[in-house]
């Protein structure tokens, strides 16, 4: 069965210390100090939010180095970035500059069609998104130290989170009846390595933390996926492209800590204004969606 | 009757401090409310953010709480829990429930590329003294007050500390399996 190396229990154990949290996009040193203290536990450094590299097109890449090493320096919680998928040496730039956690994202125009990055290469630990669980479990075998969800990024509809959670943890419930001999077939369908699937079918669980990510908006929006048994939430547009991110990072946080108290989550919500802008998933085009990136 | 040690579960690795009490023979119930608190023997503070801890313990009425429980009661932190618990942060980012009188600097030996698993001595330990300590983005321990002691070193640095009733360490016991540390609080700690 799966088991960890002593560098990949660092990398897991920092994604253990986020858990329970909220983890906000952020694009200027000004709003990670916002992020900071709303109570986020850690911050992604980025250029743009999902929203607006929808809305601007074109080729979506790392963000510069100075902008990250900007808000590296404000706060005191972990910051993480972004690389594109298979970008092996933008990574390497973000293990250059320090960042805390890299996140190869198919939120950036993916730079390689067949190979992702060889995460076992780096200290720095990543996060990968995913929509099932083979694509979680080889993302694993990479070296991927935290599996989110893709959601649909930069949509403000919760939905494709709600699928890509909901199919992980039905898959997860079927692997834990499968026999040894079961699980042999079954790895090579899926096209996962067998001591992954073998640790799943004992444990019920991935080796590695589960966030939630892609179209949480609301503080409902975080205490439906921590319920759902998402471990931490990512927010992406859904804070700065609101019209209250202060207020509405606050009462992300708290609903994320007390998802399952719907009296707190109500209280947290009251007082908000607008959140973003949604997106009928069905209108967004196929070539636009950013969950087919990745396989 | 089975020690109940609870353990603060607004955010952090607090899943895996129950599962090393749990496994110690300790019943360890995750407190998010104040009046948790009141049938708990003992509290664990897990690692996590300390930043959001703070803010978190603030809003839902722990911070009071744990500091009138903490007269009575013994409380024990890792990592973020420790920083919680100290009585200065070196660089003011955080004030905590000054519980302990330690001076700490947060992220004292740099960021996650820095983190690092290394040997702790634990002389109060039974049996053998090493333990395996698991740093990530780990505080450091700049300065012990009096009524303070040193139970347990990595190189040169004091790594865990104790007063009368507060256990405290910059590394992190629960994300291994070595359960000695956690025995070792119930035993002593809790009575």
């Amino acid at each position: 069965m799966f088991k960890m190396r002593n560098d990949y229990k660092l990398k897991v154990g920092l994604a253990e210390m986020l858990k329970g949290g909220v983890i906000m996009d952020v694009t200027t040193a000004e709003q990670a100090k916002i992020a900071e203290d709303a109570g986020a536990v850690a911050v992604m450094a980025l250029e743009r939010i999902p929203a607006d590299i929808r809305a601007d097109g074109g080729v979506a890449r790392m963000s510069n180095p100075r902008m990250i090493k900007d808000i590296m320096k404000v706060v005191s919680i972990p910051v993480m970035a972004k690389c594109r998928i298979g970008h092996f040496a933008e990574a390497q730039v973000l293990q250059s500059l320090g960042v805390d956690f890299i996140d190869e994202s198919e939120v950036l125009t993916p730079a390689d069609e067949r190979y992702h990055v060889d995460k076992w290469d780096f200290k720095v630990p990543f996060v990968c998104g995913c929509r099932e669980l083979g694509e979680a479990l080889r993302r694993i075998s990479e070296g991927a130290a935290m599996i989110r969800t893709k959601g649909e990024a930069g949509s403000g509809n919760i939905v494709e989170a709600v699928r890509h959670m909901r199919q992980v943890q039905t898959e997860m419930k079927q692997i834990k009846m499968l026999g040894q001999e079961e699980l042999v077939t079954k790895a090579k369908e899926m096209g996962v390595s067998l001591d992954l699937l073998e640790y799943v079918n004992k444990k019920g669980k991935l080796p590695v933390p589960n966030f939630a990510a892609g179209g949480i908006a609301t503080p409902a929006d975080a205490s439906l996926m921590m319920q759902l048994g998402a471990e931490s939430v990512f927010v992406g547009s859904g804070i700065f492209k609101s019209d209250d991110p202060e207020a509405r990072a606050k009462a992300i946080v708290t609903a994320t800590t007390h998802y399952d108290n719907p009296d707190i989550v109500a209280r947290a919500s009251e007082d908000l204004k607008n959140a973003m802008p949604g997106l009928e998933i069905s209108r967004i085009p196929d070539t636009e969606r950013m969950q087919e990136r990745g396989w | 009757m089975k020690k109940r040690i609870g353990v603060l579960g607004l955010q952090g690795d607090f899943a895996l401090h129950r599962r090393s009490l749990l496994r110690s023979g300790c019943e360890a119930p995750i407190i998010r409310y104040p009046e948790e608190l009141d049938s708990c023997d003992a509290l664990v503070l897990p690692g996590g953010e300390s930043t959001t801890f703070v803010k978190l313990l603030h809003k839902s009425g722990l911070f009071e709480a744990i500091r009138t429980f903490s007269r009575s009661r013994p409380l024990m932190g890792t990592c973020a829990g420790l920083i919680t618990l100290a009585r200065q942060v070196s660089d003011g980012s955080v004030e905590g429930l000054d519980l302990i009188d330690i001076e700490v600097q947060r992220n004292g030996y740099g960021r996650q590329v820095d983190s690092f698993i290394a040997r702790v001595e634990i002389p109060v330990l039974s049996g053998r003294s090493g333990f395996e300590g698991v740093f990530i983005r780990a505080p450091r321990i700049l300065s012990l007050g009096p009524g303070v002691s040193d139970l347990g070193r990595c190189n040169d640095d004091v790594v865990m500390a104790a007063n009368e009733r507060v256990l405290v360490m910059t590394f992190h016991p629960e994300v291994t399996s070595d359960i000695r540390i956690h025995r070792y609080f119930a035993d002593t700690y809790v009575s």
